[in-house]
């Protein structure tokens, strides 16, 4: 009996050592299972900190300093003698750097109401393959702009604060594929002072957009700002946008189509007049080119 | 009765030696790291490129001379954050391919002794995968034993059209035709599923 017991005992001992060693056998299998590829950020949402016209979650990387010139024609409904809107031109130059590779800071200055602006976009979140648990990139965007142009009659100026809006932005994103990336951005414009009494000091959009990667340096991006109804929803026309991005080395060019003239948040999101169907689309590019300040010294 | 005895000193001895004795040899002869070092370097007339991973996985069975390595591509950190991105995005395309693999053998195995403190030179053999492509790779590399641990080390080069990874005409002059690669491995002795 005793003899028995030995026996199963041993056999079992031998099947339970013999089956963990059947499970490591392959040392591939067990290296895949140590490795740490499942909390790798997924990285590259966008090509560029712009959509078309609005920002995307991507900020710099820490030291980046990034140039971007953004320039749009004239209406193209303009007719053959203004060359279709070629003629006319307003453009923003803007600098942007990363504080941190989650934080930058930017400038920039319109010719569109010599206006100024600046801005604050901070990462909070960032997506990571799907054994991570974090299915989106998350960035919150705040800026400022200040007009400076001067009125014709010098008596019906107006204060100082009455020149400034704010925008705020939740920027919301998820890169669903090597090729597709969407976004959502709910944002805020305030206004200091309105043109009308009508006019809402106060304007909400809904933003929506995405990008689709034709070849590797190559995408069309697309999207559209959906103003919360109210009396500026009622009287001005939500900003649709389709743009291609081409990439070089350390430039990404952009390409736009556009019925917005203005490139800050305050110009594109809350008063364009023109519509689509009208043809009041505004050509036009964007291309930043990225300088790398000192970087990391040890990494 | 003597002999009854006798065979239940036997079995009991095999009940004993059977689990017990393997197990800890196969332990003893793999050896492992999850944070080994891989750096590649590449020169080129505008600019040099250096990159550093340090989660790369591997094993070797100082038994078989079996050696494996996982590399996850995203691991890789530049210095210059546009770089890592085009690595990633334009180059090895992290997101369709998201690890290198190494699968081979060292074939002079026998002459690296886990029990005596030395470095040994040794030959790998085995096959290459990199941005889906698998190429086989021949080096030189040795096994520093010490204490307990054994130090693997390697250079090589890797030939990116090797790997179907195209390098456009408009930055040629940024990236090397060959890079150049460096392993450094501390093993430890692998102790079942970590």
């Amino acid at each position: 009996m005793s003899r028995l017991v030995l026996c199963y005992g041993w056999m079992l001992g031998w099947l339970l050592s013999a089956s963990a060693v059947v499970a490591q056998d392959d040392l591939m299998a067990l290296a895949e299972a140590q490795d740490s590829a499942a909390e790798q950020v997924v990285g590259g949402t966008f090509k560029s900190t712009r959509l078309v016209n609005g920002h995307t979650v991507e900020t710099n990387g820490s030291h980046a300093l990034l140039f971007l010139i953004s320039h749009r024609f004239g209406t193209v409904n303009s007719g053959a003698y203004n060359l279709f809107g070629l003629d006319q031109a307003t453009i923003r130059l803007g600098l942007e750097y990363g504080i941190t590779d989650n934080f930058t800071v930017g400038v920039g200055r319109s010719s569109l109401e010599k206006t100024y602006d600046g801005f604050v976009k901070y990462k909070l979140l960032q997506q990571k393959s799907p054994g991570a648990q974090m299915p989106v990139t998350l960035t919150l965007f705040s800026s400022m702009a200040l007009t400076t142009l001067r009125r014709q009659n010098p008596e019906q100026d107006f204060p100082f604060a009455g020149r400034l809006t704010y925008t705020h932005q939740l920027l919301l994103a998820r890169k669903f594929s090597e090729r597709l990336s969407v976004q959502l951005a709910p944002t805020l414009v305030h206004r200091n002072m309105v043109a009308t009494g009508q006019d809402e000091n106060n304007v909400y959009a809904f933003g929506a957009g995405g990008r689709y990667k034709l070849t590797k340096r190559t995408s069309v991006n697309a999207e559209y700002f959906y103003m919360l109804p109210g009396a500026t929803a009622d009287s001005f026309v939500n900003v649709l946008s389709l743009g291609a991005d081409i990439e070089t080395g350390g430039h990404v060019f952009q390409l736009i189509f556009t019925n917005a003239q203005g490139m800050v948040e305050k110009f594109f999101i809350p008063q364009n007049q023109g519509t689509w169907a009208s043809g009041d689309i505004y050509f036009g590019f964007n291309i930043s080119r990225m300088f790398h300040l000192g970087g990391k010294k040890e990494w | 009765m003597k002999r009854i005895n006798d065979m239940k000193k036997l079995l009991l001895l095999f009940l004993l030696t059977g689990p017990g004795l393997y197990l800890p040899l196969v332990a003893q002869e793999r050896y492992f790291t999850k944070t080994g070092h891989i750096s590649f370097f590449s020169k080129a007339p505008l600019e040099d490129i250096v990159a550093h991973n340090r989660e790369v996985v591997s094993l070797v069975d100082f038994k078989t001379g079996e050696m494996v390595f996982t590399v996850p591509m995203r691991a890789f950190q530049f210095r210059k954050s546009l770089m890592q991105q085009h690595f990633n995005e334009n180059y090895i395309e992290s997101d369709k391919y998201p690890k290198a693999y190494f699968r081979g053998k060292v074939n002079n195995i026998a002459a690296v002794n886990l029990a005596a403190d030395n470095t040994y030179k040794v030959l790998v053999e085995g096959t290459l995968t990199i941005h889906g492509v698998a190429k086989p790779i021949r080096t030189e590399g040795t096994f520093q034993v010490k204490g307990g641990q054994v130090t693997g080390r390697s250079t090589f080069t890797v030939a990116p059209a090797d790997y179907d990874i195209t390098i456009p005409l408009l930055v040629r002059e940024h990236i090397a035709k060959t890079i150049d690669i460096t392993v450094d491995m501390l093993y430890k002795p692998f102790q079942g599923n970590l």
